[in-house]
């Protein structure tokens, strides 16, 4: 009986209700009663022309799919400067673990094959279709089809698959042969391993033991580490009068107390580089920062990618995160002084190329004034 | 005289624990901290388009939670709305179609329960053992409980015209890992899923939507899909040309190797998962799995595949899912090279290695299922070796 009481007075859920609710039928849902009356469920909606444009991009490796267009290795040249090279190179021969799209053909049965688009990709579509669709990364779909024909025309340049006085378009499209086109065969396991590998399994004497290691795992030593697991693995497996209450382990205490650190907490203003850091802003500027992410690491433990980090960069000397390979502007600037104070930085982040012509930074800018103003408040945070 | 926690009141017997709603969505206790999924750094170039790996070394069962299930990222995990989820069905269909979240939710359902396996997995080992750990050399895997809609639901909903032989799917995000699948497959028991596990799938699992393709390698279950569109051959798009080929030693590539043949893996003991007990009863426990269908049989062997004996599977198998297996042993201490050899309802026989490198090479990166070795030690550690 004791659970038998009234009802608590509900809250008013009416803006949930409106969350979850679908949206109001539009127009074209008549087509959709007609379906049901033809004995499917008639749920969903035609699609409408445009909507399919917008969607169905991909192209078919025999170029059903391509737009009218076309783009020239020069053109492609500037253009894989400015929005490819940071990751792949300026000779598309690739930085750090992003992947080199040239070179290698020939050297698919070596120890080491180098997979480029020139010695490994079957057909030019696929390059011209990913290149459309999903790159640059972190920008996918902002170039133009024109773009994307001179960027592919670059990458064949780049590949001595064409002289450099030449131009891609939709026309001569399939008449680029890619070196690999005949180095694929459709999975033959059902051939080449099934028959082998369906058998009666081995029970005793199966091979001349005792068996020897011929390979060891930590010779290699490439295991990320794993202190804090083996600590806490240790005292668990403890035994005896002394053993206490299991704790979280000692590392992953720190690691959350650096972590509140970082959160900077009222009253105790943090080392900003001279810069009053208004928390709202700030947290503003952690979501501005997400274009960011894709090249720049800043805080606790930040390294460079394909951007330099960006750990104490307000305040800090123009190209000074140490191992970065900078442009030769990037370094001018840097030995004559310069330092990235919040209104040298606001001025680069409005316009990076036209700002500091030669960066490396493919990225375009930043548009709204709040947006820099928010970003670079996030920054000072990490000194 | 005794063990001061018998013997003497403890805290937790006296005085009172959290109350409802302490944790309006429970985690797991602070004492489980380590069982998370964990990258390899100098793998990928960066976290936006990299892996991690489930902890399976710590898990046991079949059914892998979903916040330590492993996530392979093309562009990153996106945030995408039921509100603003959008899935079309276009290309060769009577009625190109526009689904809402909502819509999806009004078709006839089913459960499954299904491993997803990155084709990758163990692709580090291909030319000898690597990584010291299973939850680095097994963890691009998980095994949920789906609930979806079967696909060939919505393709009957459009209309599949009698030219449409494929369908290309597509996702939501920045990469849209687009991938081509047979409509034989398509029709089949591929299913547009939204809840995993019993709940809505995680952000980081595709959330609201995405294929589940039972038995196939992990890069076709497109997560946030987008769009369904049937086509007359393959797309030939990236993730089915430059990746998720098998390169071979001559120099030529196996492409559409869709299906990840039968593995293994002894998840405790192992590297990450030493014998801390010392001699007496110990319980050998591990992973088996077969995109072919049921697993019927698990073998393990604790002289490195000299002699083998028949392990006991904790449920009957089930077609493209996670079976657990159990050998009980009295141990005595000495070295160990333990291996797990897995059979499934086809009579395939996970191979070794040196067998699959004999046929392949070891440029293949993609579908190594190879009997793994664990040397343990009369310590009780563990460690990644391969054996003659």
């Amino acid at each position: 009986d004791r659970f038998v009481t009234p009802m608590p007075e509900l809250p008013d859920r009416s803006e949930a209700i409106a969350k979850y609710t679908a949206p109001p039928p539009s127009p074209l849902m008549a087509a959709v009663a007609e379906g049901h009356a033809e004995g499917r469920y008639g749920l969903g909606r035609p699609a409408t022309p445009d909507e399919i444009a917008a969607w169905d991009v991909n192209v078919m490796p025999d170029g059903r799919g391509l737009p009218p267009g076309s783009g020239s290795v020069e053109d492609g040249e500037v253009l894989f400067a400015d929005n490819c090279a940071v990751c792949h190179g300026d000779f598309a021969e690739g930085v750090d673990r992003w992947p080199p799209l040239a070179g290698g053909i020939g050297t698919l049965t070596e120890e080491r094959p180098h997979k480029t688009v020139g010695s490994y990709w079957p057909y030019l579509s696929t390059a011209w279709d990913y290149v459309h669709r999903s790159m640059p990364f972190g920008a996918a779909q902002t170039l133009s089809p024109d773009e994307v024909y001179a960027i592919v025309a670059y990458i064949l340049y780049s590949n001595d698959l064409v002289d450099s006085d030449f131009v891609l378009s939709d026309e001569n499209f399939l008449d680029v042969e890619m070196p690999n086109a005949n180095g694929f065969i459709v999975d033959d396991r059902p051939e080449t391993e099934y028959p082998l590998f369906r058998r009666e399994p081995c029970m005793s004497g199966c091979k001349d033991g005792p068996v020897e290691v011929t390979m060891r795992a930590v010779v290699l030593d490439v295991t990320p580490e794993q202190a804090e697991a083996r600590q806490a693995r240790e005292t668990q497996a403890a035994t005896g009068d002394e053993a206490g209450a299991v704790e979280a382990p000692a590392a992953a205490e720190e690691t959350a107390l650096q972590e509140a650190a970082v959160e900077a907490p009222s009253g105790a203003q943090p080392e900003t580089g001279g810069v009053v850091i208004d928390p709202a802003l700030a947290a503003a500027g952690e979501k501005v920062f997400r274009k960011c992410q894709s090249c720049h690491q800043v805080g606790e433990g930040a390294k460079n990618r394909s951007g330099p980090h960006l750990s104490g960069i307000v305040g800090r000397p123009v190209a000074a995160a140490e191992g970065f390979r900078y442009s030769a502007e990037m370094k001018a600037m840097g030995e004559a002084g310069e330092v990235w104070t919040p209104e040298r930085l606001a001025r680069f982040l409005a316009d990076p190329k036209g700002d500091v012509k030669g960066t490396k930074m493919s990225f375009r800018g930043l548009n709204k004034p709040e947006d820099i103003a928010a970003v670079i408040a996030y920054l000072a945070q990490f000194q | 005289e005794g063990d001061p926690l018998i013997l003497e009141v403890q805290e937790w017997a006296s005085g009172l624990g959290d109350g409802v709603d302490a944790v309006p969505y429970g985690m797991p206790i602070r004492f489980e901290s380590d069982v998370i999924r964990r990258h390899v750094e100098w793998l990928t170039a960066d976290p936006r388009s990299s892996v991690n790996f489930t902890p399976i070394h710590a898990l046991d069962g079949t059914i892998t939670p979903q916040g330590c299930a492993f996530e392979r990222h093309h562009s990153g995990a996106i945030e995408l709305s039921k509100q603003d989820y959008r899935l079309m069905i276009n290309g060769l269909v009577e009625r190109p179609l526009v689904f809402t979240y909502w819509d999806l939710e009004r078709f006839p359902r089913e459960n499954h329960v299904y491993f997803c396996e990155c084709a990758a997995n163990t692709g580090m080992e291909w030319k000898g053992a690597q990584l010291n750990g299973a939850q680095f050399t097994h963890g691009m895997i998980h095994n949920m409980e789906y609930t979806g809609v079967p696909l060939r639901i919505l393709l009957e909903e459009a209309g599949v015209k009698p030219e449409g032989s494929w369908i290309y799917v597509e996702g939501h995000d920045a990469s849209s890992n687009g991938r081509s699948i047979p409509m034989e497959k398509a029709l089949d028991d591929v299913l547009v899923a939204f809840k995993a596990n019993g709940e809505a799938l995680r952000k980081e699992h595709g959330y609201p939507v995405r294929l589940v393709v039972p038995g196939w390698e992990g890069n076709m279950w497109v997560k946030w899909l987008r769009r369904v569109e049937v086509t007359d051959g393959p797309v030939e798009s990236r993730e089915e040309t430059s990746k998720y080929t098998d390169l071979l030693a001559n120099g030529i590539a196996r492409k559409w190797t869709w299906v990840m043949d039968a593995k293994s893996v002894i998840t405790s003991p192992s590297p990450q998962s030493p014998i801390l007990h010392g001699p007496g009863p110990l319980v050998i426990t591990g992973l088996a799995w077969s995109g072919h269908g049921a697993i019927t049989r698990v073998d393990v062997s604790l002289d490195g595949g000299v002699s083998w004996q028949q392990a006991r599977l904790a449920q009957p198998g089930q077609p493209k899912a996670l079976t657990r297996f159990y050998l009980e042993i009295d141990w005595d201490g000495s070295e160990m090279f333990l291996q797990s050899r897995a059979m499934d309802e086809t009579g395939y026989v996970q191979p070794t290695k040196d067998e699959l490198r004999a046929i392949r090479g070891t440029n293949s990166i993609y579908h190594n299922n190879g009997i793994q070795t664990w040397w343990v030690k009369p310590n009780g550690e563990a460690e990644n070796v391969e054996v003659s």
